[in-house]
């Protein structure tokens, strides 16, 4: 966008695409879900505190699913909790984001091969874009997931390329066929 | 007060219907039949040379399907006169049932609750007896030791793929 400015003059205009402005609101302020399950909820916290300030990424933990943009998993997924976890995740507005934080909600983690009550994996009951390993993750490897997912929308189509309409038109012609 | 004082004061209050293992192990346990256990815990919380007013645990056990029993163990302690005792009763493996002590000691609610959760041991005169940790509609109790895993539970399997090699 900064080379744009120098063709518009001093007259305080930016010309750019509206899929990056899009992007560029939307990863600038990424509002996850104030929500932890065990031991990474405390990284967690860390990351939030003002040691390592996600603050200054517009990152800002939020109390309403209805508020948040990106649900973190921090922690051991029980059988118990996962039909909470999904219904927090439905409630979400959409776009949404989900990062699975740690051993524990990446594959089931100590609990792998013996944990009869523990979802093996939070990716088994709803989408993941971003998995920090660790047990638990540093809060350095939560700020680098958190970076790799602005990364992803940054490439995001929004308008010049809505997947979601692509899909659908895809669906109709062969079925239309 | 010693282990033998106190299983002394048992005997001829309420007759010697237990047997103990002192000499088998570090902390010595009266082992009373299930039949018994709420007249022995009163008889251990009421009498003023002994006053146990502190149950500190519950523990179940699993001694597996050969043995055919369960074994459920109560740590309870005196806070004034600073003794302790361990009870230990033994239950039949195929029809698990035991006496409620809730109404001795109000802490024993949750972890009978637990113990039903687990094992599931039948809890008799227990005011609110439902799975504590789990879900509801789990099935099977998980410390058993011939528990089977559910392979599903709402969709979700629950044993790793790749686990199964």
């Amino acid at each position: 966008m900064t080379d744009l400015t120098g063709k518009t003059g001093d007259g305080g205009i930016v010309l750019a695409k509206l899929d990056d402005v899009i992007n560029w609101a939307r990863l600038s302020s990424l509002w996850p879900m104030g929500f932890g399950i065990a031991c990474c909820a405390i990284e967690m916290m860390g990351a939030y505190a003002s040691g390592y300030d996600l603050d200054r990424f517009g990152i800002i933990p939020r109390p309403s699913p209805r508020q948040s943009d990106v649900m973190i998993v921090a922690g051991t997924v029980t059988f118990k909790m996962a039909d909470r976890i999904k219904r927090l995740y439905e409630q979400m507005p959409e776009p949404r984001y989900v990062i699975s934080m740690g051993s524990c909600s990446n594959c089931g983690g100590p609990y792998w091969e013996h944990g009869y009550h523990v979802v093996k994996g939070v990716d088994k009951i709803i989408p993941v874009d971003i998995f920090v390993p660790g047990c638990p993750p540093r809060p350095e490897a939560l700020i680098g997931g958190l970076l790799n997912l602005q990364e992803k929308i940054r490439s995001e189509q929004t308008l010049s390329g809505p997947k979601g309409i692509q899909n659908l038109l895809a669906k109709n012609k062969s079925a239309a066929v | 007060m010693t282990f033998q004082e106190i299983s002394d004061i048992l005997k001829s209050t309420i007759g010697d219907h237990f047997t103990t293992d002192e000499k088998q192990v570090l902390q010595p346990q009266l082992i009373v039949p299930a039949d018994k256990l709420k007249a022995t815990c009163l008889q251990l919380h009421t009498n003023p040379l002994l006053y146990f007013d502190f149950l500190s645990s519950i523990t179940g056990l699993d001694n597996g399907v050969e043995k055919g029993t369960f074994e459920v163990l109560y740590h309870i302690y005196s806070i004034p006169f600073d003794h302790h005792i361990i009870i230990k009763v033994l239950v039949d493996r195929q029809n698990p049932q035991i006496d409620s002590v809730t109404d001795i000691w109000k802490g024993a609610n949750w972890q009978e609750r637990e113990i039903y959760d687990m094992f599931g041991i039948t809890i008799h005169g227990h005011p609110d007896l439902r799975r504590i940790l789990l879900p509801e509609d789990w099935q099977g109790f998980p410390l058993r030791k011939d528990y089977q895993v559910q392979e599903y539970y709402h969709g979700i399997k629950v044993e790793n793929q790749e686990n199964n090699g």
